[in-house]
C-alpha cells in the first residue's frame, strides 16, 4: 500500500493514493456449487419454483414460499436479450477487454434474466429481442467468469 | 475422472481511492513538513488534541486555534508487540505506546524504540527522534520513533485522566 | 402512533469535488445549522443516528470517526445504518415512537469523489454472479432504461423532459452550486449516448455532500417550529436484490411503500423523489400514482447533483421545507438504494397534525 502524500497541483491539497484490495473466500452452498459446477462443464442449470418458473441462476428458497429448492433444470445455451446497455470504456476487472453491452439474457428455458457481457461490436447490435449465444472460456475454473460472454447467434 | 464438485468460490475487491485530509488535518501535516506538531484547541473545553482532526469531539465544535506541542512526553500506557503481523516491517518484540505530548489533553499512539521491553513502563518520559530535515514532508513518518529521555518519570498525577 | 415531526432540515451544497474539506468539516455546520434553527441543544437530543457508506472511505467504521461532528460526550445513545440518511430517519421515527425521548438527530453524508462510485456500487451485489462481473450503476440502470423504452413506458424524449426540468430547477441554488446549463429536449436529444441507451442528462453527476434534520414528536414540535412537516405515513419495502429476476419496466416495492405511507388519501402537491437516472423519476411517479399537478423534485432532485447515501435523507428535508416555508400542505419525501430502485422508501408529511 503506497501512502506518499503528494500535492494536488491545481489547489495546494493534499492527496495520497490508497487501495484497498482484499479477496473473500465464499463457500457456495450445495444450489450455487451446482451450478458453478455445472458452468465448469459447460453446462447451464437452473432451478424450478413453486409457480414453475425456471430460475437462473439458481437460488436455494423460493423466492415466493420461502421452500427449500432442489429441482434443477438444465437450460439452453441460446437466449434472448431482455434488457441491455452499452460499456464504452471496460475496466481491468469487467469481462472483456474491448466495449462491449452488459444484458439481462433469459435463456431458452429459463424464466429470468442471467445478467453477462455480450460481444457484440457496437450498441446498435444489439436491442431487446436479439438472439445470443454462450461463448465459453477455454479454460474454466467454476465461476461466473467461466462463460467468456454471449455473442449474437450466428456471429 | 470427474473433478471434484464446487464447494467455494474466491472473490477478489480491488478499490482504488484518492484520499485527502481535510482542512485541519492539512494544517497539522503541514507543520510537520517544518518539524512541528500542531494540535488544536477545543474552543469549549481549552484542551488540546493531537492530531487534530478539525472538530472537538465532544461538543462538535470546529477547532480553528493551532497550540505547537513538544516532540517529547509522558508514556500513559503501552503494549509489548511479540506476534509478526503480516503488515509489520519492525523486528519483534517492539513497544506501542500511548504517548502524552507535553502541551496536549490527548495520547497518541507511536512506536518507542532503544528501550529494553522489560523497561517500558507508564510515566516513562520519552521524546521524538526525527528523520534528517532533508527527507521531512507532510507526513508522521517524519517521526522515526519515540526513545526515553532518562528524565525522571511523570507522576501519576500528571497522567492519570488519560489512562 | 405518536405524532412525529421533521422540524428542521439542513444540508451542504452537493459539489463534485469538496476536496479541502474531510466528511467531519462537511458534517459539522451542517448538523449545527439543523440544531441552531429550532434552537436545541445535542443535550436535547435523545438520539441520535447516521447513514453513510464506509466503502466510499475505505475505511471500515469510519462512520465512527464522523460522531466528533455531533458532540457526543457524555455518551450519546446513538446508531448508524449503512444505507441512505432516509432510513436512519425511519429509525429515528421508530424510537421515537418508544415514547419516552421526544427528539432525534438525523445525519448523513457521502464523499463519492475519492473513489469511483459507480465502481462502488458494484460491491452491494450480489457476490456469487454479479459482483464478480463489476457491473457499475450506470450499466444497470442503463439495462432498466433499455427494458422501459422496449416495453414503451418512457420515450427518450420523456427522460430528456425530466433532465431537461432538473436542469432549470436546479438553476442557481445554493444546493446545486454547479448545475448542468439549461438545455431543451431537442438539445439534449441531439447529444451522443454515453452509456447506450443513456446519455449524459440521464445520469446524475455524483457529489460530495451531507444533510441533518432533526425530528421531534407531539407538542414540542410545535414549540420548536412555526410549521413542523408531521409525518402522516412512512413505509419502505425491498424487491429481490436480483435485477434479472424482476420486471424493471415496474417497482412493486416502491408501489407498495406508496399505498402503504397513504399516499393516494388526498392530493400531493410536492414530491421530492431519489432517481439518480431519468428515467426513474418516470417510473417512481408513475409507481406512487403521482400524476399531473403534483409538482415533482421541484428541487432539481438527485438527478441535478447525486451525493450517495445523503440523497435520499434530502429529498425528505426537501419536502419538509416545503411545509416550513408554507408554499405546501401535503408533501412527499422518497429514498431508494440498491440497484435500479430495488428498496424504496416513502414519507408523507403534511402541515395538519
Amino acid at each position: 500500500m503506497s501512502r506518499k502524500a503528494e500535492t494536488d497541483a491545481t489547489k495546494g491539497i493534499l492527496t495520497a493514493p490508497y487501495v484497498l484490495e482484499y479477496s473473500y473466500t465464499r463457500s457456495t452452498g450445495p444450489v450455487l456449487g451446482r451450478f458453478f459446477s455445472g458452468l465448469r462443464d459447460k453446462k447451464i442449470e437452473g432451478i424450478r419454483v413453486a409457480d414453475g418458473r425456471v430460475l437462473v441462476p439458481p437460488v436455494e428458497t423460493d423466492p415466493v414460499t420461502g421452500d427449500e429448492l432442489d429441482e434443477f433444470v438444465q437450460v439452453g445455451e441460446i437466449g434472448t436479450v431482455t434488457a441491455c446497455s452499452w460499456l464504452a470504456e471496460p475496466r481491468a476487472e469487467h469481462p472483456l477487454d474491448k466495449p462491449f453491452a452488459w444484458a439481462l439474457v433469459q435463456l431458452d428455458g429459463a424464466d429470468t434474466g442471467l445478467l453477462h457481457a455480450v460481444d457484440c461490436g457496437s450498441a446498435e447490435n444489439l436491442e431487446v429481442g436479439s438472439r445470443v449465444e454462450v461463448s465459453w472460456r477455454d479454460e474454466r475454473h467454476g465461476f461466473i467468469t467461466d462463460i467468456e460472454c454471449f455473442r449474437l447467434l450466428g456471429d | 475422472m470427474a473433478e471434484d464438485p464446487i464447494t467455494g468460490i474466491v472473490c477478489p475487491i480491488r478499490l482504488d481511492y484518492t484520499i485527502t485530509p481535510g482542512r485541519a488535518q492539512t494544517r497539522f501535516l503541514r507543520g510537520l513538513e517544518s518539524g512541528k506538531l500542531l494540535g488544536q484547541r477545543c474552543p469549549a473545553t481549552g484542551k488540546v488534541y493531537m492530531p487534530p482532526r478539525g472538530s472537538s469531539p465532544t461538543h462538535g465544535l470546529p477547532t480553528t486555534e493551532e497550540v505547537e506541542v513538544a516532540d517529547r512526553g509522558t508514556v500513559t500506557t503501552f503494549c509489548v508487540v511479540n506476534l509478526q503481523f503480516a503488515s509489520t516491517v519492525r523486528e519483534i518484540p517492539y513497544v506501542c505506546a500511548q504517548i502524552l505530548l507535553d502541551g496536549a489533553d490527548i495520547p497518541f499512539f507511536f512506536v518507542v524504540q532503544e528501550v529494553d521491553v522489560n523497561e517500558i513502563r507508564m510515566g516513562m518520559r520519552v521524546e521524538a527522534v526525527w528523520k534528517d530535515p532533508s527527507e521531512w514532508g507532510p507526513t508522521l513518518e517524519n517521526i522515526l520513533f519515540f526513545k526515553p529521555t532518562g528524565e525522571a518519570d511523570a507522576s501519576r498525577e500528571s497522567y492519570k485522566e488519560h489512562v | 402512533m405518536r405524532d412525529v415531526a421533521v422540524v428542521s432540515f439542513a444540508q451542504a451544497p452537493n459539489l463534485r469535488s469538496d476536496r479541502e474539506r474531510n466528511e467531519v468539516e462537511i458534517v459539522m455546520p451542517v448538523v449545527r445549522e439543523a440544531l441552531d434553527s429550532v434552537g436545541l441543544e445535542q443535550s436535547d437530543i435523545g438520539f441520535t443516528v447516521s447513514g453513510s457508506c464506509d466503502y466510499l472511505t475505505g475505511v471500515p467504521f469510519s462512520f465512527v470517526m464522523a460522531l466528533d461532528a455531533v458532540g457526543a460526550w457524555p455518551p450519546i445513545e446513538e446508531s448508524h445504518v449503512e444505507m441512505d440518511g432516509a432510513w436512519a430517519l425511519y429509525e429515528a421515527w421508530v424510537r421515537l415512537q418508544h415514547g419516552d425521548i421526544d427528539a432525534a438527530l438525523i445525519y448523513s453524508f457521502g464523499k463519492t469523489s475519492l473513489t469511483d462510485l459507480d465502481k462502488v456500487m458494484s460491491c452491494q451485489l450480489d457476490p456469487y454472479t454479479l459482483m464478480p462481473l463489476w457491473p457499475g450503476a450506470i450499466s444497470l440502470a442503463g439495462l432498466q432504461a433499455s427494458a422501459m423504452l422496449a416495453a414503451g413506458t418512457v420515450s427518450e424524449a420523456d427522460m430528456a423532459a425530466v433532465a431537461s426540468h432538473s436542469r432549470e430547477a436546479a438553476q442557481g441554488t445554493p444546493e446545486i452550486p454547479e448545475a448542468e446549463g439549461p438545455a431543451d429536449v431537442d438539445d439534449l436529444l441531439s447529444r451522443p449516448r454515453v452509456a447506450h441507451p443513456l446519455r449524459e442528462h440521464d445520469i446524475a453527476p455524483a457529489t460530495d455532500g451531507a444533510a441533518a434534520i432533526v425530528l421531534v414528536a407531539g407538542d414540542r414540535a410545535a414549540e420548536v417550529c412555526d410549521k413542523p412537516a408531521w409525518i402522516s405515513g412512512i413505509d419502505h419495502r425491498v424487491d429481490t436484490h436480483a435485477p434479472g429476476n424482476r420486471d424493471l419496466t415496474t417497482c412493486p416495492s416502491a408501489r407498495m411503500a406508496g399505498e402503504r405511507a397513504d399516499v393516494g388519501r388526498s392530493h400531493i402537491e410536492v414530491a421530492e423523489v431519489y432517481a439518480p437516472f431519468s428515467h426513474q423519476e418516470l417510473l417512481l411517479a408513475s409507481e406512487l400514482g403521482l400524476g399531473d399537478g403534483v409538482d415533482v423534485n421541484p428541487s432539481g432532485g438527485a438527478l441535478a447533483g447525486h451525493t450517495f447515501m445523503v440523497a435520499g435523507l434530502a429529498r425528505i428535508g426537501e419536502a419538509a421545507r416545503r411545509i416550513h416555508d408554507g408554499t405546501a400542505t401535503r408533501v412527499l419525501g422518497h429514498a431508494t438504494a440498491g440497484p435500479c430502485l430495488q428498496q424504496n422508501l416513502v414519507c408523507v408529511m403534511e402541515a395538519a397534525r
